[in-house]
């Protein structure tokens, strides 16, 4: 994947009530036998967006006015649990740039960062007039400015935070890491030699 | 912030340089790797036309998909195949020591790689896996990562990372008969909260963990992830050397002392700096059972499962899904909760110390008739040594069954799973909502020898009972 820059990111939301929300209720592990990403898209959320039957649930991902949202919602520790990169990937692959929450399971924004998805945070109050106010007009769009830090709506602009240096990597495209990391090759290997350990 | 902890000093040590981000170059010194979370890493690679940089401090072996019953080849379900036929191909063009099954050392690689050796103190050790933090038993920084992180450290052997606080819990006193490792981790999440760790490294301290087997803190360490905290460890002491003299990887002879050196070096200072510091007091720990979808959600075996009002308001409509979820009522006895299946095994509690805890609760008992129960060692040293003791005769002579190694029903992306809404007591790590691979099963955790009286009453009991 290549690296752009990511300035502001504007677009509509979607809201997924509820802390807690595990990476295996993000992506079921079944979804996860699959050597590519490709389809994790189709598996955002499945047990709770759909039965057994694979009929639909009432969900908000699956509500008409949500399918073109682009900016999604949450509450508290978010992502908790497992690596599964596939978490991060079916956000992505549904069509989500950027998550704005209380907080966030650890491994899980590392692999947000890692797929180009800026992970945002902001304090339960923020949280609250943010979705007060979308819940009166969903079709509100939001704008994300990462120079500022804040989310624009309406008229209203609210502070959110990134880790600083996340933010410096989506502001000059480095948020993938591979070339910045490659360049130190040669540090690496030395220090590869000099290690009290070896196998 | 921290100084002179074991964190500070093997961060400093493998710090390759700071980037333009202001994050850290972190050099990983082992990377342990799975057939689920590396397929696209490795695709990566050959799309691009690079090799591993340093192959040499990777190592791999199969333990998700791996079935537990019939490992014949090809397996019974395709998509498992395919996933074992990549990672076979991958080890093979990229130069990867690989421990699958015809090596007799293959397990789940939490169990593995201090098993053979190759997790020792003051390492730096990634794997794309969130229990990578068992390996800081070992005094080791251990955590887990996402897929594209695997690739660069494939292609780098190295991460852009940002330092950790470091939050010191220390359990003081001795713990009671019928206490183990698990039930303190379950203690320590139930206290801290599962995103108490969020940010933090975890110091486990104190008598109880001074005391404990590598074995017993390896799933303590495991757990911290479960507290939110991505790394958890416990400084190396004699202990750690003993446990880990004379296995297959570890230095042997002078290498050993030069080791061992270098090992006790890396230890916390006496008066090193902490970010936080937490104590809880290890006498008053008892059995713990989890009653919800989190791992926060627990209770003592002897407790009722909590109502709403004696919850923080804030966890209170979490509470409300999880007994709606796992259909029990606020007030009922933890021992009233009845079991359809009990699970033994995962990277949490299937070494050889669990089974033999399991074993002595099992024995001249029978296992419920309305329980299914699944006994599942960690790696295949851990089956034979097993099977020498005769605790599988323990288990076949108790009505459960004895399989080959794998993360099997923890979470049930090999044939082993639970089926409707059955409810497992479960000696795994996660109780999440569809864990055990029905997406309305039901999972309690616990300790294996909790497990183990489980299945034989067919509901939970205190285990105690049984001693
Ligand atoms: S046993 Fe469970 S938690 Fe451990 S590595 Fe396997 S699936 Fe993950």
């Amino acid at each position: 994947m290549t690296s752009a820059n990511r300035v502001t990111l504007k677009g509509t939301s979607v809201v997924i009530e509820g802390n807690d929300i595990d990476t295996d209720r993000i992506v079921p592990a079944r979804f996860l036998k699959e050597i590519t990403f490709e389809n994790m898209g189709n598996y955002l959320f499945y047990d709770v967006r759909f039965n057994e039957d694979h009929t639909q649930k009432s969900h908000p991902l699956n509500d008409p006015k949500n399918q073109k949202a682009t900016i999604m919602i949450v509450g508290k520790n978010f992502g908790c649990g497992s690596s599964r990169e596939h978490a991060a990937q079916a956000i992505l692959r549904f069509g989500i740039q950027t998550i704005i929450g209380e907080s966030f399971g650890e491994i899980f924004a590392g692999n947000c960062k890692s797929v180009g998805i800026p992970v945002l945070t902001a304090t339960p109050e923020t949280l609250a007039s943010l979705k007060k106010t979308l819940e009166e007009n969903p079709s509100t769009s939001v704008t994300i400015d990462l120079v500022d830090k804040t989310a624009v709506l309406e008229n209203h602009s609210f502070p959110i935070s990134i880790v600083e240096a996340w933010r410096q990597a989506f502001l000059n495209g480095s948020w993938n890491a591979l070339s910045i990391l490659k360049a130190n090759t040669d540090k690496i290997r030395a220090l590869d030699a000099s290690l009290p350990y070896k196998f | 912030m921290s100084k002179n902890t074991l964190y500070d000093k093997v961060w400093d040590l493998h710090k390759v340089a700071t980037l333009p981000t202001g994050q850290d170059q972190l050099f990983i010194g082992l990377h342990l790797i799975h057939e689920v979370t590396t397929p696209q890493a490795f695709a990566s690679l050959k799309e691009a036309g690079v090799p591993v940089l340093l192959p040499k401090r990777t190592f791999a072996t199969i333990d998700h998909i791996i079935p537990t019953q019939n490992q014949q080849r090809p397996y019974q379900d395709p998509q498992a195949e395919l996933m074992a036929t990549t990672l076979e191909d991958n080890v093979k063009k990229f130069g990867i020591q690989f421990f699958d099954t015809t090596t007799q050392r293959q397990g789940i690689v939490h169990v593995i790689g201090p098993e053979l050796g190759i997790t020792r103190p003051g390492m730096t050790i990634a794997c794309g896996d969130s229990h990578t933090s068992t390996h800081g038993a070992f005094g080791s920084l251990a955590f887990g990562i996402g897929t594209t992180e695997v690739g660069l450290i494939l292609e780098t052997q190295t991460l852009p990372l940002s330092r950790l606080k470091v939050r010191r819990i220390t359990v003081n006193g001795t713990l009671q008969k019928g206490v183990y490792a698990k039930d303190v981790i379950l203690k320590i999440i139930q206290v801290l909260g599962v995103k108490g760790g969020i940010g933090y490294a975890y110091e486990f301290a104190g008598s109880v963990f001074e005391n404990m087997t590598m074995e017993e803190r390896m799933t303590v360490c495991n757990m911290s992830i479960e507290g939110g905290a991505r790394i958890g460890y416990v400084n190396p002491d004699e202990t750690t050397f003993t446990y880990l003299k004379d296995r297959e990887f570890t230095p042997k002879g002078h290498a050993f002392e030069d080791a061992k050196i270098y090992w006790k070096s890396i230890a916390s200072d006496n008066d090193a700096v902490y970010d936080d510091v937490v104590t809880i007091d290890g006498n008053t720990i008892q059995p713990m059972v989890t009653w919800g979808v989190t791992p926060g959600q627990s209770a003592s075996v002897t407790d009722l499962i909590p109502s709403p009002e004696s919850l923080p308001e804030d966890a209170r409509k979490n509470a409300e899904e999880a007994y709606a979820y796992m259909k029990l009522k606020p007030g009922m006895s933890m021992q009233d909760i009845p079991i359809n299946v009990a699970f033994v095994g995962s990277c949490t509690n299937s070494r050889i110390s669990d089974l033999r805890e399991a074993a002595k609760i099992l024995k001249n008992h029978k296992v419920h008739p309305n329980v299914k129960m699944l006994i599942v060692p960690g790696s295949q040293p851990i089956k034979k040594q097993a099977e020498a003791e005769g605790l599988d005769q323990i288990f076949k002579a108790a009505g459960a069954e004895w399989r080959d190694a794998g993360c099997s029903m923890c979470l049930a992306m090999n044939p082993d799973k639970l089926i409707g809404d059955e409810i497992c007591a479960s000696s795994s790590n996660r109780n999440f909502m569809g864990r055990q691979g029905s997406p309305t099963g039901r999972t309690l955790l616990m300790s294996p020898a909790m497990a183990a009286a489980a299945a034989i009453a067919g509901h939970v009991t205190d285990v105690r009972t049984y001693l």
